[in-house]
């Protein structure tokens, strides 16, 4: 549990930031709330040759209303979006589904963009983003690039983002009327990650669902979203006998595999199960 | 008599939870040096090489050395409990020499100027390894032809160890009901805080030793002998220890080394393990298959009870290793009266971490399966789990009572402690929700659980350990010394560990003496100071080091009574003592305090002729029967059948542990006890894949609940007095770890009885559950 040897640089601009990634290229590692990089170094499975620790780059940790959409910085940490009022009134299934997020004192290091840079399947915010269409602000020398959710998240521990490329923060496009929220995790212990998590919202007009997004933590190498559950739910009326027979498709598409704490079949019975009581409970019914 | 029952806060707490205190791993020395092991990556192969060179050129490293390397002076890891005449007892080198038989066992070690050096050089150690079958099952390690642990010895059983009583084919011949099951304890890890830590400074011809350790006395003992260091010579210090739950009961091959090294080198030398180091080598715990065989009358009456176990040693005997599950052979009948019992015990070898003493030891074993089949038995003759068990019971007017084991049980009231917890626990009203949540099928099924315990505490009389052949005596020391202002110090041999012995030990100084509490400190965990001792473990610490300290406070004010009756000009029997004051009797101003009396002695002018100048006194308490506390526990746990996640939603605990010194401490105790019970029956699992290699090695993967997992616990207390002690006190420790487990289960079996399910194996895990379920509805 002792790391490797490093170099350590402490930049406090996001200029800086980028031009010490492109100057150490693949050996660069950025460090963000440290709480999934640092396990990693202990255990000696990554080993960097310098750490860029964006701890002292404040602008990263903006959180900003821009006009349709709401932008949250790479650094603001867990504990910050809980609290923070555009996020709970544009944002609330992040606030909501961070809340569930580890324990307070991870709540306070960790951060929005270590949790979406590090794209661990079993993290809660990467199906989170996906479920709200988030958009992805990344940067390197070359310039700023923008990723939807649906493109970033790749496989096991893999983003697009390139080596060299800083991750700005996420956009959120705010959603209008009608929308309910849920994120249902289900784990072993409150300190546990998910064996499946399930981000919904449902908007509904007129007693009809007119739009469903749902999208699944855990159930594969990375976040997907259930289509064939939203496609079964338009137009329909909100009831728990619809949702539970939407979530019967919940598995489709997944390939989850198993681990110490539930197999793959066992994974897929829970997403069923779980995206029925998700989608109730964002319904409000 | 004022501080003992009073519910004081812990006066060593503030330092503890700072950690602003000597843990191992604070003490930092002049030079000191720092080694790292190299452990395998293999659970079973054969050392054919071990290349250090590369090792040795890299920065900051001092030494690297193999098992080879130290073959001569690294001595074989002890083993005290030889519990059968013809018991295989393998080797066992601090440091694989040829052989490797569990993965994570150390095969070098590097010493380097800081821990980062020692860490890097690791990966630079070459191994040449050829891997042998490793061997993983224990019923398949017994069958004919298995691969072998240990090849040398031809078998993979340790022993095979056994005791009977009564006339077991008459029980069963004709029982009206005979329930079979087995069991499994699953293997777990002992999580303490603070993982083990050890510093060896040499000093001439003397060592002192700093270890994290629960048993600074008898390591001392053991590495003398191990490493040849004579033990006049040798000081062994168990600073502030953060927990151990047994863990730190062990005479470990790091401490071992460490020692060496540093007079080899002739530099303080330390190590700290990782946490995933310790989940590897840190010994486990549990790990029994329980096959169990009870016949009983059709009014549900035990008639007999058939113990067969097979108990998973790991690749070497430790410690105390073999005789754990021994130390439930006597447990299993419990509470519980009946004509006939049989126990049999296989210690079997397999190629994973050594098993050893954890919280409870033995006891739990026996308390699940015992509780368990009595769940099972009130199922099958459709009784109420409570009124089987109150069927079966010694009755409170029967004691003292000689148990199918041949123990004798001094004191206890089962029928006391059980209406006090189905009161607090609303029994009835629960068993109410749980029939109309049937009625609805609800998702959300309720089941409630009961245990209804006892354990063997206060270990122990030295005759019955020599009876078993284990190697030590069971009796604690303790010394009082009366300082010349009155003040007071403790010695006790015991080793606390975070079970606040400087807080309880000063209460019951302050009312034997009459000092102030305040006056009073203990010292402990110091072979040079607290010189004499057996430790802390198996709930013993009051139980007989406390009784020993009562001992020595008597003799203190034995030695004051003769000293104030000569300056108070009266007869030492005229002298009446109370509230540290010596007074003649009938004439309550013509006294002297106690603390005066230290003075006048510390002085020494004026002592009657042939008196030594000295209140100081030693006692030491070898007790002439275990203890027994008991309790009813009931747990009543919400299955979502949807998804086989189980909550608690209410846990009741009465426990029955005579006499109370602290109220405080016995609350903590029983808290984390209840956690750790209640953590094997959902969480703790330690698992090794096909190949053998440990898949838990950290804490996302070797679930341990926080507080947010719990429920809040309800506890409460019935006092029965022990009688076998001059503080009635019975030791709790373990109780809290023994009960919960069956409760726990128990509970979430009646929740799903409905479905046809009777058994879920530990932990009880959402997906067990969930397929236990699927099973049950099947059927
Ligand atoms: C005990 C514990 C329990 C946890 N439980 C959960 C849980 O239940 N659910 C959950 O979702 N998470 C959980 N986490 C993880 C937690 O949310 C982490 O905070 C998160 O995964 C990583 O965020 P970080 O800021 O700590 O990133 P770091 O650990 O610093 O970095 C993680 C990775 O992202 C990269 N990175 C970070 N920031 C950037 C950036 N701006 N640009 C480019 N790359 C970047 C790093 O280089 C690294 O590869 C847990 C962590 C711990 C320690």
């Amino acid at each position: 549990m002792i790391p490797g040897s490093f170099d350590y640089l402490r930049p406090t601009t996001i200029g800086e930031a980028v031009s010490a990634l492109a100057e150490s290229g693949e050996d660069a590692k950025v460090l963000a709330g440290g709480q999934s990089l640092m396990p990693l170094l202990r255990l000696r499975l990554a080993l960097p040759e310098v750490l860029v620790d964006l701890d002292h780059v404040a602008e990263l940790r903006e959180i900003r209303d821009t006009g349709d959409s709401v932008f949250i910085g790479a650094m603001a940490t867990h504990h910050q979006v809980i609290k923070d009022p555009l996020v709970r009134a544009h944002a609330p299934l992040i606030a909501q589904a961070t809340a569930t997020v580890a324990d307070p004192a991870v709540r306070h290091r960790g951060t929005l963009g270590g949790s979406l840079a590090h794209a661990d399947p079993a993290g809660d915010l990467p199906a989170v983003i996906l479920a709200l269409d988030g958009v992805l602000i990344a940067q390197s020398a070359h310039g700023p690039r923008e990723i939807p959710a649906a493109d970033f998240f790749e496989d096991y521990l893999t983003s697009a983002l390139e080596p060299a490329e800083l991750l700005l923060g996420v956009r959120i496009p705010k959603l209008g009327t009608g929308w309910g929220f849920h994120y249902e995790k289900f784990h072993r212990t409150a300190q546990a990650w998910a064996i499946v998590g399930v981000a919904c919202g449902v908007r509904r007009a007129n007693g009809a669902i007119e739009e469903c997004r749902v999208a699944l933590t855990n159930m594969g190498p990375a976040p997907v979203r259930a289509h064939e559950v939203e496609r079964a739910l338009l137009g329909r009326v909100a009831t728990q006998n619809a949702f539970k027979a939407a979530a019967a498709h919940a598995a489709e598409g997944t390939a989850p595999t198993g681990d110490l704490h539930g197999s793959a079949e066992y994974r897929e019975h829970l997403a069923r199960v779980l995206t029925a009581r998700a989608l109730t409970t964002a319904a409000g019914i | 008599m004022t501080e003992v029952g009073t519910a004081r806060k812990r006066s060593e707490d503030a330092r503890l939870i700072t950690g602003n205190t000597q843990w191992t791993d604070n003490i930092q020395l002049p030079g000191m040096l720092y080694v790292a092991f190299l452990r395998s990556p293999y659970a079973h192969a054969r050392i054919v090489n071990v290349d250090t060179s590369a090792a040795l050129d890299r920065p900051g490293v001092v030494a690297v050395f193999s098992g080879a390397d130290l073959a001569g002076e690294q001595g074989g890891l002890p083993c005290a409990w030889v519990v059968t005449p013809d018991m295989v007892l393998p080797d066992h080198p601090p440091i694989a020499v040829t052989e490797v038989r569990y993965s994570g066992e150390p095969v070098a070690c590097v010493v380097a100027r800081d821990r980062y050096a020692a860490a890097d050089a690791l990966e630079a150690i070459d191994v040449d390894y050829e891997p042998l079958p490793p061997v993983l099952d224990m019923q398949a390690a017994l069958a004919e032809g298995a691969d072998l642990v240990h090849s040398d010895k031809g078998t993979n059983k340790s022993y095979t160890w056994v005791f009977a009583n009564g006339d077991l084919d008459a029980a069963f011949l004709d029982a009206a009901v005979v329930i079979e099951r087995e069991y499994v304890q699953q293997r777990l890890i002992p999580s303490a805080m603070e993982p083990r830590s050890v510093v060896c400074q040499p000093f001439g011809d003397q060592m002192t030793v700093w270890s994290s350790t629960q048993i600074p006395h008898i390591l001392r003992v053991m590495l003398a002998s191990v490493t040849g260091v004579p033990e006049q010579n040798l000081r062994v210090i168990a600073p502030d220890v953060g927990g151990g739950f047994g863990s730190k009961l062990q005479v470990y091959g790091e401490e071992v080394i460490t020692l060496i090294l540093a007079r080899k080198l002739g530099k303080p030398v330390k190590w700290t393990e990782s946490r995933s180091e310790g989940n590897q080598t840190v010994h486990h715990g549990r790990d029994q298959i329980q096959r169990l065989r009870l016949a009983a009358d059709a009014d549900g009456r035990i008639r007999g009870l058939n113990v067969d176990l097979l108990a998973d040693m790991g690749a070497y005997l430790m410690l105390v290793t073999p005789g754990i599950p021994l130390l439930g052979a006597f447990m299993f009948p419990a509470i519980y009266k009946m004509d006939a019992y049989s126990f049999t015990c296989t210690g079997v070898f397999t190629t994973k971490m050594p098993t050893d003493a954890y919280r409870g030891a033995g006891r739990p074993e026996a308390t699940f399966a015992i509780e368990r089949l009595m769940d099972e038995l009130a199922h099958e003759l459709d009784l109420d789990p409570i009124e089987v068990r109150r069927r079966n019971w010694i009755k409170h007017d029967e004691f003292p009572y000689e148990t199918v084991c041949g123990l004798t049980y001094d004191s206890g009231n089962y029928e006391a402690a059980t209406e006090k917890a189905l009161q607090l626990f609303e029994y009835d009203k629960l068993r109410a929700e749980q029939a109309d949540r049937r009625e609805r099928h609800d998702t959300v099924q309720l089941g409630i659980g009961v245990s209804t315990f006892t354990e063997m505490c206060g270990l122990a009389p030295s005759r019955v350990l020599g009876s078993l052949f284990y190697g030590a005596g069971g009796w604690e020391h303790s010394a009082v010394r009366m300082l010349p202002t009155g003040k007071v110090e403790v010695l006790t041999g015991s080793s606390a560990h975070g079970q606040g012995h400087e807080t309880a030990w000063a209460q019951i100084a302050s009312d034997a003496l009459g000092v102030p509490f305040e006056d009073v400190r203990v010292l402990h965990g110091d072979t040079a100071i607290s010189h004499k001792g057996l430790d802390t473990y198996g709930s013993r610490s009051l139980v007989v080091g406390g009784v020993a300290l009562v001992g020595a406070c008597v003799k203190v004010v034995d030695k004051a009574r003769v000293v104030a009756a000569h300056l108070l000009e009266a007869d030492a029997s005229d002298l009446t003592f109370e509230n540290g004051r010596f007074s003649v009797r009938g004439v309550p101003e013509q006294g002297m305090s106690i603390q005066e009396i230290a003075g006048a002695t510390f002085a020494a002018h004026n002592l009657p002729d042939g008196i030594e100048p000295s209140l100081d006194s030693e006692a030491t308490f070898d007790p002439e029967n275990f203890s027994f506390p008991h309790g009813t526990h009931l747990c009543a746990a919400e299955v979502d059948t949807e998804t086989g996640f189980v909550k608690i939603r209410k846990y009741v605990a009465v426990d029955d542990i005579g006499k109370v010194v602290n109220p405080l401490i016995v609350e903590g105790q029983v808290h984390g006890g209840l956690a750790q019970g209640i953590s094997q029956a959902l969480y703790e699992e330690a698992v090794y894949d096909v190949d053998g290699n440990l898949q838990t090695t950290t804490l996302a993967d070797y679930l341990v609940p926080s507080a947010s997992d719990l429920p809040t616990f309800t506890t409460d207390r019935t006092e029965t007095p022990a009688t076998t002690n001059p503080l009635g006190v019975k030791g709790v420790g373990e109780a809290g770890t023994i009960a919960s487990t069956p409760a726990v289960v128990n509970a979430i079996v009646d929740a799903l009885r409905p479905f046809g399910v009777s058994d879920v194996r530990m932990p009880c895990t959402p997906e067990r559950v969930w397929r236990a379920l699927q099973e049950g509805v099947a059927q």
